[in-house]
């Protein structure tokens, strides 16, 4: 925009100091607090711990309940990596048919792939859906569940992709002798690639962070998902302050790393999404 | 054309004795289809007949529109819908305004701008549970940091989250902390791809700053603009997870939503309430979404 006029150095020093104190107090709050013995994270205040009981915590965070918490994280982990596999690889079989082959019946189908992002989930109905096939309380049965939530926002995007890449192309292989799945899985899915980082980055946090499919799909102690672990820790730690933020603090490593790492793919994979939408 | 040219590798005989086969074949459809029909499609059409019984886990009877009365009767349950509504346009509303701001401010002569736009992004990656349990303890009505911080400059706080008055009203303002920072990178790409020469121009001819926000910036922006406000409509009106973490609809039900009624009934055993509930959000997000994307449409068409 206006890239020409000199920066303002007054404005710019005031945006720093105000995102600062939004954004990342409530950060240095979690971290801080996290850090503190039990009576001085019970205090709620924004200060330098009295002592440092930082690896304590984490000890005793990840000691409790039989090592709730590292079963949640494994499970977290299944969850996700096998949810995000899947769906990056159905997602994109059914975006490149639907983007190729045009016509009443396929954009029909994108209408009712549309009404996936928009509808809430019928959730009684779903659990009915599980226990008739035997997969209500499974993992397998939530991974299909993250699956089926997680398509539209997929098909789309990957569709969005695959328009910019040339029907050229796929003639050229047909030609060459590839039947339909040579074409796709040898010659379309890997230059699907920018595409599918951006899939894989933004549905892994979704999935990570997603609370309400394994409270309703997956309930039980034993099959805890990290975010779930959150609530024991206000349960039954009530005033256990310090405990509670080191778990916070955990569960929020995974989204952070994916963060520095994929922020380019994240942001436009997230705007993209959006506009579609 | 389309068709012709998939016709022509269409009509190369192919091994299957010159039966002619499309390289797209619909049956790659069929595995993420089901995937979506069983677990998606299926319950939400079935949501509707089970919200016409009554029905426990062992046997269900059918008592016509008797959930939707009771539904309607009871001030507990009714009330919900009208705070989704309030939920959704305070988050939608606020969300779109700051996001706009915020985009204009990192789009203009600013330092540190990618370090300001990955502070505010941040919180849209973190876990919505932990946000919402960071800033119950934040906002404690006496000790929290925020009132603290605001007895410091002479204003007295409200009870947050503890106040009938402020519960809703509270966890919706932390919903547009966490959320901002999509708003904002949605609208700062809607206002990078307007072509620089038009403020130039704009500028050149003597037109203000906020002139050339309102003629140039805010119309050429429209389509995220738009984008904002349905996609944070979507959310607000389907938001369970964070009013669940920091009220749980509390207190009394003064910030119970659609969602979390559909969960309490579902806990209480009321699978046929329950799913009442999900059909009357299911018409609600459809009933305000709907005309808002006709309506923008037709707007951009002309």
């Amino acid at each position: 925009m206006s890239t020409r006029t000199r920066p303002r150095y007054g404005l710019s020093a005031l945006a720093i100091a105000l995102f600062a104190v939004v954004f990342l107090v409530p950060f240095a709050f979690i971290l801080l607090t996290a850090a503190k013995t039990q009576q001085d994270a019970a205090l709620l205040r924004f200060s330098w711990p009295a002592d440092w009981a930082f690896v304590q915590n984490l000890r005793e965070v990840v000691e409790a309940r039989d090592y709730l918490l590292i079963i949640a994280f494994i499970n977290s982990t299944i969850l996700t990596v096998a949810s995000v596999a899947v769906v990056v690889v159905l997602a994109a079989m059914a975006a490149f048919v639907l983007q190729r082959r045009q016509g009443r019946w396929t954009s029909g189908l994108n209408l009712v792939i549309l009404s996936g992002l928009v509808i809430p989930p019928a959730v009684v109905p779903t659990i009915w859906v599980l226990q008739k096939t035997g997969l209500f309380k499974t993992m397998p049965g939530l991974i299909l569940v993250e699956i089926a939530y997680a398509m539209a926002f997929c098909v789309l995007l990957f569709q969005a992709f695959i328009a910019g890449i040339p029907r050229e192309l796929d003639e050229a292989a047909v030609i060459d002798g590839a039947g339909p799945v040579g074409l796709f899985f040898r010659v379309v899915f890997p230059l699907l690639r920018p595409i599918i980082v951006t899939v894989v980055v933004v549905q892994s946090v979704f999935v990570w962070n997603d609370f309400a499919g394994p409270l309703y799909f997956l309930p039980g102690d034993q099959n805890a998902t990290v975010q779930l672990t959150l609530f024991t820790f206000q349960g039954t730690y009530t005033n256990a302050y310090h405990l509670l933020f080191m778990d916070i603090l955990l569960v929020t490593i995974p989204p952070l790393v994916m963060f520095v790492i994929f922020q380019r793919q994240i942001v436009s994979g997230m705007i993209a999404g959006s506009v579609k939408g | 054309m389309v068709m012709t040219r998939v016709a022509a590798v269409e009509a190369k005989p192919t091994e299957a004795g010159g039966k002619r086969k499309s390289p797209y074949p619909y049956w790659f459809l069929l595995p993420g289809g089901l995937v979506f029909a069983v677990f998606f499609l299926v319950p939400s059409l079935l949501a509707f007949w089970f919200s016409l019984t009554r029905w426990t886990l062992f046997d269900q009877e059918f008592i016509g529109l008797d959930n939707y009365a009771q539904f309607f009767r009871e001030p507990a349950l009714a009330s919900g819908l009208w705070h989704t509504v309030v939920y959704a346009g305070v988050t939608s509303g606020l969300k779109v305004v700051l996001g706009m701001a915020l985009a204009v401010l990192l789009t203009g002569p600013i330092l540190g701008r990618a370090f300001l736009r990955s502070v505010a992004f941040f919180p849209v990656l973190v876990s919505t549970i932990g946000v919402g349990l960071t800033f119950q303890v934040l906002m404690h009505p006496t000790r929290g940091v925020i009132n603290q911080a605001l007895d410091l400059v002479g204003i007295s706080g409200p009870a947050w989250l503890v106040d009938p008055q402020w519960a809703l009203l509270s966890v919706a303002l932390v919903d547009v902390w966490q959320g901002v920072g999509l708003a904002t990178v949605i609208c700062m790409a809607g206002i990078l791809s307007i072509p620089g020469d038009y403020f130039e121009a704009a500028r050149v001819d003597g037109a203000g700053a906020w002139q050339r926000f309102r003629t140039i910036t805010l119309p050429l922006a429209r389509p995220a603009i738009v984008s904002v406000i349905i996609l944070s409509l979507i959310g607000g009106l389907r938001k369970f997870d964070l009013i669940w973490a920091m009220t749980k609809g509390g207190p009394g039900f003064t910030s119970d939503v659609m969602a979390s009624v559909v969960y309490k009934q579902y806990q209480a055993g009321f699978y046929g309430l329950s799913t009442a509930g999900n059909v009357v959000l299911f018409l609600l997000v459809i009933l305000i979404v709907l005309p808002l994307f006709r309506f923008f449409n037709r707007r951009e068409d002309r």
